[in-house]
């Protein structure tokens, strides 16, 4: 948790139509320590999603620049899970999760075994040759995380993956695939705008200001857990008080 | 369902009523058919309708058997269907190619688009005298006929259905990885299975027209030629019978891609 793995340096991005030219992200500065939980909140239409996009190499920024430190100075690995599971109908549960393997010619012997015992884990043993159709939410989702994972990325960039849940579902599910982010010990970064989630799963969060987005304010969040339920976090005798803080530092951005 | 649970009666009775809906649907789709023939047979037998004109059902089974005697039909039926599946056929394959161009150049689909819609839209009948002026009067010109009034159709459905594919699903390809080669072939290839078997059913009639056109104006075989000479020598008897075959070789042909289709579903 000591040295930075990505740093981001006085970032622009503008979007461009006919109609104009929207600035979606000025002067933008923050870095994500290695192994750390990173959650960032701002108003919907912030321009948090084009953060990611940035970081994933989606897209090239305007202006500033993004460092990695990768170990022996090369580029870590990045995972990138979307909003929506996006599982192919056309392909069972198997092939969905080895797709990234398959499009990086690295469906050797070795690879298959950890997806394999990764199925094992995450509860979806039996379901390797069902069609996406048959699994509920949850399961799609874990899915989902282990097609990322299987390509053994250092940083994770989750760009709001449980908001398609209902939220009952939600609750369970973001806790159990925090647990299994952290068990693989991964860095993560989790674009949300779900307060509640971003003081319950992340180790910091950074509230981002309305467009053209920059970091407003900066919470490291240490929460004492009453328990080791999937819902401790939100349990815990700190957690409504980050919530607060965080609270108000968005209603300023809001009204 | 469970299949284990006894089913409660209100099920049963859901059943049975949907059995007997579709029960009703078969035995009242016949019943048209044979009040039609019935209709038909009595009106010419009692001088209501000039069988000359109109033939009758009894006639044109006779006239049926006749043709098949001489072996005739065969050859004509024989020619009509391989015309239309090789038109079918290649239609389906350039199609696939120029709507794959299309998607993966968008200056050039933004330059073809106007010629598409005109060639669409155009009547290809029209084009049929010139078919012939340039290409002669065999097998070769009665393809190409049925190409062109299918082939254009083809490929902006097919290319709207390219280009109709969730975005975010490309970019989830991107996300692990992949270029653009693999967003077409991952994604949306697979995602378009579904237009691509339902632009196969409106191709395979599209293709039997276009056929048939040629035929009228330029074959000595086939059935678009038997219904030609068939009304020149007021053949009708022979003339009737050629249209109602070609109405069985129409719902055959879409038969099998509807078959197609239903193997594709299961294996989803």
């Amino acid at each position: 948790m000591e040295s930075d793995l990505v740093k981001i340096d006085s970032l622009s991005f503008s979007y461009h139509t006919l109609n104009g030219e929207t600035r979606a992200l000025e002067n933008l500065s923050f870095s994500v320590k290695e192994g750390e939980f990173l959650a960032i909140v701002g108003p919907s239409g912030c321009g948090k999603s084009t953060i990611l996009s940035l970081i994933a190499g989606l897209m090239e920024p305007e202006s500033g620049g993004i460092t990695f430190y990768g170990k022996n100075g090369k580029k870590p690995g990045i995972g990138y899970m979307l909003q929506h599971d996006h599982l192919f109908e056309w392909r069972n549960i198997w092939q969905n999760v080895t797709l990234g393997l398959e499009i990086q010619h690295k469906l050797t012997a070795e690879n298959k075994e950890k997806v394999k015992k990764m199925l094992d884990d995450y509860g979806l043993a039996g379901f390797a040759y069902k069609r996406p159709g048959e699994l509920s939410g949850g399961m799609k989702q874990r899915a989902a995380l282990i097609r990322t994972l299987a390509l053994e990325p250092e940083i994770l960039l989750l760009d709001e993956p449980f908001s398609a849940l209902d939220y009952q579902t939600r609750l369970t599910v973001s806790a159990d695939i925090a647990r299994i982010i952290r068990a693989e010990k991964k860095t993560v970064v989790l674009i949300t705008h779900d307060l509640s989630e971003a003081v319950s799963l992340a180790d910091r969060v950074l509230v981002l200001s309305k467009r053209p987005a920059y970091v407003k304010a900066e919470f490291s969040i240490h929460l004492t857990l009453p328990d080791d339920s999937l819902l401790a976090a939100r349990k815990a005798p700190e957690y409504s008080e980050y919530f607060n803080q965080i609270w108000e530092e968005l209603s300023d951005e809001t009204q | 369902m469970k299949h284990n649970e006894p089913m409660s009666e209100a099920q049963q009775e859901y059943i049975k009523n949907h059995h007997r809906h579709h029960r009703f649907i078969r035995y009242a789709r016949l019943m048209v058919l044979l009040v039609f023939l019935i209709v038909w047979e009595v009106c010419a037998n009692f001088k209501l309708i000039d069988s000359f004109f109109f033939s009758s059902p009894s006639r044109v089974v006779s006239c049926f058997f006749s043709m098949l005697r001489d072996k005739s039909l065969f050859v004509h039926i024989g020619v009509t269907l391989l015309e239309t599946v090789v038109s079918f056929l290649l239609v389906i394959a350039l199609s696939l190619g120029a709507a794959t161009l299309l998607w993966h150049s968008r200056k050039l689909s933004e330059i073809l688009e106007p010629y598409l819609v005109v060639l669409n839209s155009l009547p290809k009948s029209a084009l049929a005298p010139l078919l012939i002026v340039w290409l002669g009067t065999g097998i070769d010109t009665i393809i190409v006929a049925g190409i062109s009034v299918a082939l254009f159709g083809a490929i902006i459905n097919l290319y709207t259905g390219f280009m109709q594919v969730d975005s975010e699903k490309l970019k989830l390809i991107y996300t692990l990885g992949g270029t653009r080669r693999d967003t077409f072939f991952k994604v949306v290839l697979p995602a378009c299975v579904p237009t691509i078997l339902s632009n196969m059913k409106v191709n395979i009639g599209l293709a039997l027209v276009g056929v048939i056109i040629g035929e009228f104006l330029a074959a000595r075989r086939g059935l678009g030629y038997l219904i030609i000479y068939g009304s020149q020598v007021f053949q009708l008897n022979m003339l009737i019978t050629s249209i109602l075959i070609l109405c069985a070789i129409a719902m055959g042909l879409y038969q099998v891609i509807q078959f197609l289709e239903h193997c594709y579903k299961k294996r989803i």
